[in-house]
């Protein structure tokens, strides 16, 4: 009697044929990111591990070492989908389509021994289910891996240091500030004030959709710790629904100079600083004096 | 036992931390600062912290303590050149030092405490020049 193994090895061409055909026929499938002889080969390579590592007795633990490359390969194929933008059930389907040609071509060869046939299939339902499982495991982690890149890079971009005037710096804040973000902002700031020597900071939240008590706890620390290091914070660019909303929460902001736009920020700064800005007679510009 | 030099310039009191305070230091510190006020009656007590690079509560309570005494003294504290680091561990433990002033450097906390001097000065006239000239 055959095993399982050698029935599957004798019968790879045609395992691979039908797996094919069902990929290529799930509506789902996504020709536009991968072509088919791309889908044929990856398909052909995830077989012939799988086989080899069935041959070897192994039919449950896919974490032994037999099924090293079979795992690697589906991971692989997996992170590439993800980055790609497959959809979770497209990846998903890639192998469970494998599952149902396997059986579908055990139920062909073992018509007369269903008892076998029975075993068989148990035994391919847990591997196969196996793999699936490693298969959404690693495509969660490569989407994971992508949008924890992204947040690295918002958090990047978002807390630039602008140096508006000789001594005067101003942070525009976008997006909502969390107690990481809150982190960050504050040291660039703190560390621009030390390198610029800028006596004052204007902190900009037009850019803040939301201001709770939280990000308001975050703004009071850091124009607290710029006042530590001996420079002023101006707080700007406070709508009317987050002046509302401040208000209602009793969030006591008066230590804080606030002003609704960054212009009258601005202005405040150059007051503090004892700068004038003046229209010039022959109306060619601003001109400033000190 | 070390001892924080403390510096008389004109009617100031110049203090430079060089090292990582401990806490006998520091109380050290705080006595002998305000001693000096009392001795020279001094206007204006400036803290430079520029190489203090690790602080904790205890340290951020004595500069609130030296400033409260000089407050009562009729002196102002400035303290200046706190590094970025220290500022964030202050905020964090909830230090924000109330009732001491800050600045970024010597020059500008020196910058500071002119200006407060003359605006006292404006405040209640005779009295303050006897002391001025007395400092002079």
């Amino acid at each position: 009697m055959n095993t399982t193994a050698q029935v599957l090895e004798k019968n790879k061409e045609r395992i691979l044929e039908k797996w094919m055909q069902n990929q290529l026929s799930d509506a789902s499938l996504r020709d536009d990111l991968m072509t088919s002889d791309e889908l044929q080969r990856q398909s052909k390579e995830m077989l012939d591990g799988l086989l080899r590592a069935v041959s070897k007795g192994n039919h449950d633990n896919i974490y032994d070492t037999e099924f090293e490359q079979v795992t690697d390969t589906l991971r692989d194929i997996s992170i590439t989908r993800a980055r790609q933008g497959f959809s979770p059930r497209e990846t998903g389907t890639y192998v469970l389509s494998l599952k149902q040609a396997l059986i579908e071509v055990l139920v062909e060869q073992r018509q007369d021994d269903t008892s076998t046939l029975y075993m068989e299939i148990m035994q391919l339902n847990t591997l196969l289910d196996n793999l699936s499982i490693v298969t959404f495991e690693t495509f969660i982690k490569g989407r994971e891996e992508v949008i924890l890149r992204q947040t690295d890079e918002i958090s990047e971009i978002s807390t630039p240091v602008i140096r508006v005037w000789d001594g005067i710096l101003a942070l525009p804040i976008i997006g909502t500030l969390d107690s990481a973000r809150t982190q960050i902002v504050m040291e660039n700031l703190l560390q621009e004030i030390v390198n610029t020597g800028s006596n004052i900071a204007i902190l900009d939240i037009s850019g803040v959709p939301a201001v709770d008590s939280l990000v308001a706890q975050h703004l009071i620390k850091t124009v607290s710790a710029t006042r530590l290091m001996g420079a002023e914070c101006i707080i700007s660019g406070i709508r009317a629904e987050i002046a509302q909303t401040i208000v209602h929460l009793g969030i006591d902001l008066s230590n804080i100079k606030t002003k609704a736009s960054l212009a009258s920020a601005l202005q405040l700064a150059f007051s503090m600083t004892n700068l004038e800005v003046r229209r010039n007679d022959k109306n060619k510009g601003l001109n400033i004096m000190r | 036992m070390e001892r924080i030099p403390i510096l008389k310039m004109g009617p100031f009191l110049l203090v430079t931390i060089q090292i990582d305070l401990y806490d006998r230091l520091a109380l050290t510190l705080e006595n002998d600062l305000i001693n000096m006020v009392s001795q020279t009656g001094a206007r204006g007590v400036l803290i430079d912290i520029s190489a203090v690079s690790i602080v904790d509560s205890f340290m951020g309570r004595i500069l609130g303590n030296i400033a409260s005494m000089s407050r009562i003294m009729d002196a102002e504290t400035v303290v200046v050149g706190m590094q970025p680091a220290v500022a964030i561990t202050l905020v964090e433990l909830g230090l924000t030092l109330q009732g001491v002033h800050t600045a970024l450097n010597v020059e500008k906390g020196m910058e500071l405490l002119n200006t407060k001097l003359i605006g006292n000065l404006e405040q209640d006239e005779e009295e303050e020049e006897d002391q001025n000239d007395r400092n002079d």
